[in-house]
């Protein structure tokens, strides 16, 4: 909370990708949300669709909104905390707008797949035209609406692209159930059954994936 | 050697803190039920009949499904929400329960009950030793697990006519006796709050807890437990004990903020040993003055079997070394919580708990307050604390369909 805290995680919108994600999970599921903030998504979850919905957060602050408002939120770390659930021990688990400020993300969607029968995730796409053209043009680290802050200060270690993703998801043998690319604003956008355009003018992409087999 | 440390602490200077408790510990009448169907310790020795003296506030519902039990820590008692009969003080949660509180007695029916082994009315050393001889227990009374605290409190509770607890939540000591709830009687909880508290009592805090008993043992007034026989109590060395475990309970940066390193006058009325120096650091008041006042309230050989009882606490040693069997299978809902200055349990331990917790598939949260007041942070004004004990019950009420009261 405090501005000295080192900031790990994006500060992230929940609003404009809460519609979206949750959608895209059946009413009554067991949830964990990972970078749940301060549980919107999970309480939506609760209030809407009857779902058994958790959350881990790293920034306390969140969490104590979280837990005040009476959601069920641990203070953790998607890097850390992961490994100590069982397996199976959810229907879906969330990561949203984190992926790219993890430590490990390989890992991370690993245990993902592990304790959950799927892996609902999403990021900001590193391949959006506006962020090529302005490395291209400028030189310099890109600085957009979704990459606002300096290099030097980004939480986010690790941006990727849709097309990255795919290639990981391929290499891990996760199958992509779903996927859709939108804009910053959670708005679907037409292009998302061809991965090249989605790549170029998707500012996130979603996934929903799941465990060959 | 540490005979020849207390010798050097002035002697007489304890002894007056001590001074204006003529009658200690008086046996005032609290509010208690007899259990003659007797208690199975589990060191397997088997009191025939015991004592749990509790307190109550709020009112019981009609559905009898709002009652929250507090559990309280090593020197607390069942006087939770109101004066306290012996120092006059304030409930020691007053913060916490009452009217309008985080745990709202118009809301909920709080039960607090005296641990067995306890000084405030449940059977301890005090109480009369079975056999006729008219002689309290002393150091002959069987040693105490927390595990047998919660048995003690199962039976107040099926007493009441209570066949689930809405809540059980305590700090500490207490917070161990949440844990022991939830593995000894799983659906008997549906919400747990273990606050500052550890799943075992690490080795370095069973090293406090000894200085604290050899202090007591040391005092010649202990007479080996059986000082009742003079009429006076060992109140040098349960001060020392209280002196010593108090430290334990702040942080360096609340004694800095408290006292830093100011000077005062020695009272004018002390002893030579105090004014051998002429003046005192205002910490050595303050923590003379935590020392003298322990004493009028809390029994030396109580401190004993008590410290000794969360020195045996070890949750995870009950299930094969491993803490997620003890909560296998729950569908209690818990909230764990510590405090970013405690070094007494610090946060590591709860997040030990939280995820064994998780490994157990149960449903936690689990929140690390920013505070500079130690282990006694739980105890005192922590607004940030307080919202989230309310919004917890609040959205735990929710689920078990529990109404407005």
């Amino acid at each position: 909370m405090s501005s000295h805290d080192p900031v790990r995680f994006v500060a992230k919108n929940m609003r404009m990708d809460l519609a979206l994600i949750a959608s895209m999970i059946a009413p009554g599921s067991r949830v964990l949300d990972i970078g749940c903030g301060d549980g919107t998504l999970i309480d939506h979850l609760f209030q809407t669709k009857g779902c058994d919905a958790r959350g881990i957060e790293i920034d306390m602050g969140e969490v104590t909104q979280a837990v005040a408002y009476g959601l069920p939120v641990m203070h953790g770390d998607a890097d850390d905390d992961l490994t100590h659930y069982p397996d199976g021990a959810f229907d879906y688990v969330v990561l949203s707008r984190t992926l790219q400020a993890v430590e490990r993300p390989r890992a991370v969607l690993h245990q993902m797949l592990r304790i959950g029968a799927r892996a609902v995730v999403s990021f900001p796409n590193f391949g959006h035209w506006l962020v090529r053209w302005q490395l291209l043009s400028t030189g310099r680290m890109p600085m957009t609406a979704t990459w606002n802050r300096p290099w030097h200060e980004t939480p986010n270690i690790h941006p990727c692209t849709i097309r990255d993703f795919f290639i990981l998801c391929e290499e891990e043998g996760y199958v992509v159930e779903s996927w859709l690319a939108a804009d910053d604003a959670g708005q679907r956008t037409p292009w998302r059954r061809a991965p090249r355009l989605a790549n170029l003018f998707g500012e996130q992409g979603l996934f929903v994936l799941r465990r060959a087999g | 050697m540490q005979t020849r440390w207390l010798r050097a602490v002035p002697r007489d200077s304890i002894q007056d803190m001590a001074m204006d408790q003529t009658a200690p510990l008086t046996d005032l009448a609290h509010t208690h039920v007899v259990f003659n169907d007797g208690i199975m310790l589990e060191c397997g020795v088997r009191l025939d009949s015991h004592t749990v003296a509790y307190r109550t506030y709020g009112t019981l519902n009609a559905a009898r499904s709002n009652a929250v039990l507090v559990c309280h820590a090593l020197t607390g008692d069942q006087y939770v929400a109101e004066p306290h009969p012996i120092t006059a003080k304030e409930g020691w949660w007053d913060a916490v329960v009452g009217p309008g509180r985080p745990i709202d007695t118009e809301r909920f029916f709080v039960i607090c009950a005296n641990v067995l082994g306890g000084c405030m009315g449940s059977t301890g050393p005090r109480s009369p030793k079975p056999g006729g001889s008219g002689e309290p227990w002393g150091t002959d009374f069987p040693p105490i697990t927390i595990r047998d605290m919660v048995q003690a409190q199962k039976q107040l509770i099926d007493h009441l006519g209570i066949t689930r607890l809405f809540a059980v939540v305590g700090g500490s000591m207490g917070g161990m006796q949440v844990l022991q709830w939830v593995a000894s009687y799983p659906d008997m909880v549906f919400a747990a709050m273990p606050i500052a508290t550890a799943a075992y009592h690490s080795a370095q805090n069973i090293a406090f807890h000894e200085v604290g008993r050899q202090a007591i043992f040391a005092d010649p007034d202990w007479r080996n437990g059986r000082y009742w026989e003079t009429g006076d109590i060992p109140a040098r060395g349960l001060a020392v004990a209280r002196m010593c475990a108090h430290i334990t309970y702040l942080s360096e940066q609340a004694l800095t903020r408290k006292f830093g390193r100011r000077l005062q006058n020695a009272p004018k009325d002390s002893s030579e040993a105090i004014s051998l120096f002429g003046e005192m650091f205002e910490v050595e008041s303050y923590l003379r003055h935590q020392g003298s006042t322990f004493v009028q309230r809390f029994d030396a050989n109580a401190y004993l079997t008590i410290t000794r009882a969360m020195d045996y606490f070890d949750l995870a040693a009950d299930c094969n070394g491993n803490l997620a069997d003890a909560f296998r299978g729950t569908k209690t809902r818990f909230l764990l919580a510590s405090f970013t200055s405690d070094w007494l349990f610090p946060t590591s331990e709860s997040r030990t708990i939280a995820r064994a917790l998780n490994r157990a598939g149960a449903n936690v949260s689990f929140v690390e307050f920013p505070s500079d007041k130690g282990h006694d942070a739980f105890l005192l004004d922590e607004p940030d604390f307080h919202r989230a004990l309310a919004g917890f019950l609040r959205g735990c009420a929710l689920h078990a369909g529990l109404r407005d009261a």
